[in-house]
């Protein structure tokens, strides 16, 4: 019911105050219609151009999807997106609920632990990249530690190996983000509702089914936030990528994000980077639109 | 979700104290003792890169050349941090990070606060005056979070250039804005989605006007999830590299331009014990936002953002 | 699709024209931003200096340069290109077809460049006939260094054909050192790829497989066996290769730990840094086999056009670039040779005087290359293409025979 609803005099003034909320609305929407909705759509129009190293609006159909699917990397990039999206979002989450759950028993200390699970999120991987790629690197980090402390059968070269080097990349994106989910599901916790609680352990529910059925459906909001905080996340590694294995070894770590700046900015390859990105955007969305349509209907 | 407006949740003091919580928090000495070592032991897993870090930033670099990343320093020296303030090359010149530094305070702040104020009149219009796609408008602007950064990089480019923003600072405050505000706009929005509505039709029926409503009523009890929003944007805005290179001048570069071009020299010997403290050092602000404004991160959170 | 950028240049000149806002200033975007190359840098900053044109720095490293041609896109799209802009080989190309590269020919004529700049070179610094980027040094690609002291100890002479270095690598593997020090990126794959085509199947193969990008010569059984070369060495390359810097890997031949390092000429600033000494600590010569060729890249200037006509700033800067001082003082600090071959050369240390015999003489003779593996045979398109091919197959996801395929599918989409 809208409070718009409640004033209903005509005149010139009072419809100037009805349309004020959308007025000071409108420039978002505008913003938001042009620089996003109508950058989609051009990206969409490049990519059956023969863009090649600055837009160009030659039409040339289907070319650069076809050729598109005959890259490797491309199977390589969406196949690693996959892999990376599924551990890192489900990593994260369980990592940062379990954290939640221990922060919140009443903890000494809770503020700089909560602090020292929280700041990894501060800083951007230009600034730690290189810290991570010494300490991933057989040769002088986390392997030669454990070797020089004398277990010298101690493997971990994950990121010299093609097939586990996108196994590292979800090691140092889940340092990152989880302290904030952590802190989302921290809140969450706290704003439980107690009554429900206390009514359920009257009912004789073990502490188990209490988490199941109270207080893991009450945090699905949390979740939520969590989610989209995720999920922009794992699509956007790009900076992560490059700091780590530029992509390597070979092309086995790419991902969407690292594919299609390569082939837009480095290769001169506009038009087949175009297509990447609406490929790019339209799993995006068959994945995010029924997310937030179900999360938001449920809202009202 | 509950239907009584639970102005508790607006109550950052209430840390959900009642005896309901307790059920959840357990007293038997060795569960505790079990959680402080798990505790512990995440600790350790977060803090090692800083910690590589901060111990290589203070080591001369014939020491981190010979080994032993973990290793505290044998000399220990500031004069990386010295270099990396003031006199590492990044250019032509030998400038170190400083004026840089300057550079990216200039963008940050009037970018975050923007977006801030936005965001909020946005979520206060999308809960409290809603109309009829009001949901769907909302959908469409979160769903604008997700657009990579590459792909607007040349149209956005273009769009500058006309209106001849291009290469100026509020060129690139305007950037940040416009892909901040879906962010900004999704916590403001679930959290007054919480404010009790009863409020503001009690205070429009004593005569109250749209802005009024918000300025005297809404604003001020937005403390919690204003942190919320100022330390994310901060955080991206600061550490936002490609618009930040791509949009700016020879006068406006930010600092994290600086910093890459500080770390990613591809000739030349590499001090990575420079490396290291000026990257510390850019990631200050930031960590002092975190570690300062911490606190309120998760009571902001609480206070209605993650109740939806 | 010229008229995009034809618009955009336009509109820049209006503005310029407008406000007079490119008065006496040069802005340069490059990515050299470490101790040598920027100090190198500086000096032609001080030239312009004198003259009263102020330069304003815009560096920007990462990626080899990738990162700062995304920033190029983004000033050129606004309508606010700089004046120059530091690029190698066919993005030079690239730009001009766009139409936005600036004509330098009166100036090229009043200098005489066509003179004392090889045709190898001119191929990239012009477009259409018309003189576009100014070019500051030569690299060049086919050299071995060899740890003087590991030779000496297993009576290693110098190689001259393929089947005495892989002798070599052997002896050296067997004795207990790395075989070649490499560092896994697909660049430095694509260097020593580079030098093992020219050395298998000769000038001839190269031009045809690289430069004119024949697919018969590209699917062809020499080809097969340039990927099983790369397979062999591959087995002298020690465990811990990949994603390692190439001054890592230089850093090995150093501390005696490898015997040789395929590379580029900019390894030799690595060496002297450490204080090593040339024909005493390292040696260097010429890939086994490509002892007459000289694969080479080279940094230049592009000229990004302003205005309708080229600005006195501009012209300032590309004369200063190719000014016989500069050319030599920047070259002693980065350890490449001149990109005019009528200069003095006495300044500069051992192996950098013989480079330069070397390249004049293999301009002279014809066998003066761009080299695929940094963008001077053929686009970056392509170029990248191939190296995803080559990288693979060192890091052995697919066999000799499927490179081939992939090496031909890889030209055929990105042609």
């Amino acid at each position: 019911m809208s409070i718009a609803d409640t004033a209903n005099r005509p005149g010139a003034v009072d419809r100037l105050r009805d349309a004020l909320p959308k007025l000071v609305l409108s420039p978002t929407v505008a913003i938001v219609a042009i620089f996003v909705y109508g950058f989609i759509a051009f990206t969409l129009y490049l990519s059956f151009t023969d863009s090649r190293i600055l837009p160009s609006f030659g039409w040339v159909g289907w070319q650069n999807y076809h050729n598109l699917f005959r890259i490797r990397a491309w199977d390589t990039a969406v196949s690693n997106l996959v892999v990376f999206g599924v551990l890192y979002i489900a990593i994260c989450c369980a990592l940062g609920l379990l954290l939640a759950i221990l922060l919140d028993q009443r903890i000494r200390a809770e503020g700089f632990i909560r602090t020292v699970y929280l700041y990894p999120m501060a800083l951007s991987f230009i600034v730690t990249g290189v810290a991570w790629k010494w300490f991933l690197d057989p040769g002088i980090g986390l392997e030669a530690v454990v070797h020089g402390w004398g277990w010298e059968s101690f493997q971990f070269d994950w990121i010299k190996n093609s097939h586990m080097a996108i196994y590292t990349i979800v090691i140092a994106a889940v340092w990152q983000t989880s302290g904030f989910v952590m802190a989302m599901f921290l809140a969450g916790l706290r704003g439980i509702d107690n009554e429900m609680l206390k009514a359920a352990q009257i009912d004789g529910a073990s502490t188990f089914a209490l988490y199941r059925r109270i207080v893991i459906p009450q945090l699905r909001p949390a979740f939520m936030s969590a989610f989209v905080v995720l999920a922009h996340m794992a699509i956007k590694s790009y900076d992560l990528v490059i700091a780590l294995t530029g992509g390597g070894p070979g092309t086995s770590t790419e991902l969407p994000a690292t594919f299609m700046y390569s082939y837009t900015f480095t290769r001169n390859q506009m038009g087949i980077g175009a297509a990447s990105a609406v490929i790019m955007l339209m799993t995006i969305a068959a994945i995010i639109v029924p997310y937030l349509w179900s999360e938001l209907r449920e809202k009202k | 979700m509950s239907t009584a407006p639970d102005t508790r949740a607006f109550d950052p003091t209430a840390a959900g104290a009642g005896s309901g919580r307790k059920i959840l928090q357990t007293s038997l000495r060795p569960a505790r003792v079990i959680l402080y070592l798990l505790l512990a032991l995440f600790c350790i897993y977060y803090l090692l890169p800083l910690y590589v870090m901060v111990v290589n930033s203070l080591k001369p670099l014939s020491e981190i050349t010979a080994g032993g990343m973990m290793a505290l320093p044998r000399d220990w020296t500031l004069a990386p941090w010295q270099s990396a303030w003031s006199t590492a090359q990044v250019g032509v010149e030998a400038t170190g990070l400083r004026p840089y530094f300057i550079n990216s305070i200039i963008m940050v702040v009037p970018a975050v606060a923007l977006s801030t104020l936005l965001g909020a009149l946005n979520g206060y219009v999308l809960t409290k005056w809603t109309f009829r796609g009001a949901t769907v408008l909302f959908g469409l602007l979160l769903f604008g979070c997700f657009i990579p950064f590459q792909i607007v990089l040349i149209p956005m480019a273009r769009v500058l250039g006309l209106i001849g923003l291009a290469g100026t600072v509020p060129g690139l405050i305007f950037v940040h804005l416009v892909y901040g505000i879906g962010f900004s706009t999704l916590y403001f929005r679930n959290y007054y989605a919480a404010f009790p509505t009863e409020l503001v039709r009690a205070a429009q029926i004593d005569g109250a006007g749209f802005f009024r409503i918000f300025w005297r009523i809404l604003l001020p009890s937005s403390g919690p999830i204003a942190v919320v929003c100022i330390i994310w944007q901060f955080t991206n805005i600061w550490n936002d590299f490609l618009f930040g290179a791509s949009f700016s001048d020879f006068d406006s570069q930010p600092m994290t331009v600086a910093l890459n071009n500080l770390v990613q020299s591809s000739t030349g010997v590499k001090e990575y014990n420079v490396h290291f403290a000026g990257a510390i050092m850019a990631a200050l602000p930031t960590l002092l936002v975190y570690i300062v404004a911490g606190r309120y991160f998760v009571r902001g959170l609480m206070a209605g953002s993650v109740k939806g | 699709m010229r008229k995009l950028t034809t618009m955009m240049t336009a509109a820049a000149a209006l503005m310029a024209a407008g406000t007079g806002l490119h008065a006496q200033e040069v802005e340069v975007l490059h990515w050299w931003t470490s101790g040598g190359e920027a100090a190198a840098l500086n000096v032609l900053k001080e030239d312009l200096a004198s003259q009263g044109i102020e330069w304003q720095d815009m560096p920007v490293a990462g990626g080899g340069g990738s990162q700062a041609m995304t920033v190029l896109r983004a000033r050129v799209t606004s309508g606010n290109p700089p004046t120059a802009v530091q690029m190698l080989g066919f993005d030079i190309t690239d730009w001009a077809k766009e139409g936005a590269l600036a004509d330098l020919n009166i100036l090229a004529g009043m200098e005489g460049w066509d003179d004392v700049v090889p045709e190898a070179l001119q191929k990239f610094s012009k477009y259409d006939g018309k003189w576009v980027a100014a070019p500051v040094n030569v690299h060049s690609t086919n050299w071995v260094w060899a740890n003087k002291k590991i030779m000496d100890e297993l009576g290693i002479e110098q190689p001259k054909t393929w089947d005495e270095f892989v002798a070599a690598l052997q002896k050296a593997k067997d004795a207990g050192y790395v075989g070649l020090a490499h560092g896994g990126q697909a660049w430095q794959e694509a260097t020593i790829f580079d030098a093992v085509a020219m050395t298998t199947g000769g000038p001839e193969f190269y031009q045809k497989a690289f430069i004119d990008l024949d697919e018969e010569t590209l699917g062809s059984d020499t080809m097969k066996q340039v990927f099983d070369r790369m397979g062999t060495l591959r087995g002298f390359v020690d465990d811990n290769f990949s994603g390692r810097d190439w001054n890592l890997a230089t850093a090995m031949v150093i501390n005696d730990e490898a015997a040789f390092q395929l590379m580029g000429d900019w390894a030799k600033g690595e060496f002297l840094n450490a204080g090593k000494t040339p024909g005493e600590d390292f040696l260097c010569y010429r890939f086994p086999g490509t002892g007459d060729q000289v694969t080479f890249n080279s940094d230049q200037f592009a000229m990004f056009a302003q205005g309708p006509e080229v600005g006195k700033e501009q012209a300032a800067l590309a004369t200063a670039i190719l000014s016989p001082t500069f050319q030599i003082a920047f070259n002693k600090v980065k350890g490449s040779v001149p990109a005019r071959t009528d200069l003095d050369v006495s300044e500069l240390d051992a192996c950098g005087q013989q480079g330069y015999e070397e390249f004049k003489a293999a301009s002279k003779s014809g066998n003066l290359f761009g080299s695929f593996a940094h963008g001077h045979a053929n686009p970056a398109a392509v170029k990248n293409a191939m190296y995803d091919v080559i990288t693979a197959h060192f890091n052995g996801e697919y066999d000799s025979a499927t490179a081939v395929d992939e090496l031909v599918t890889a030209v055929q989409i990105n042609k």
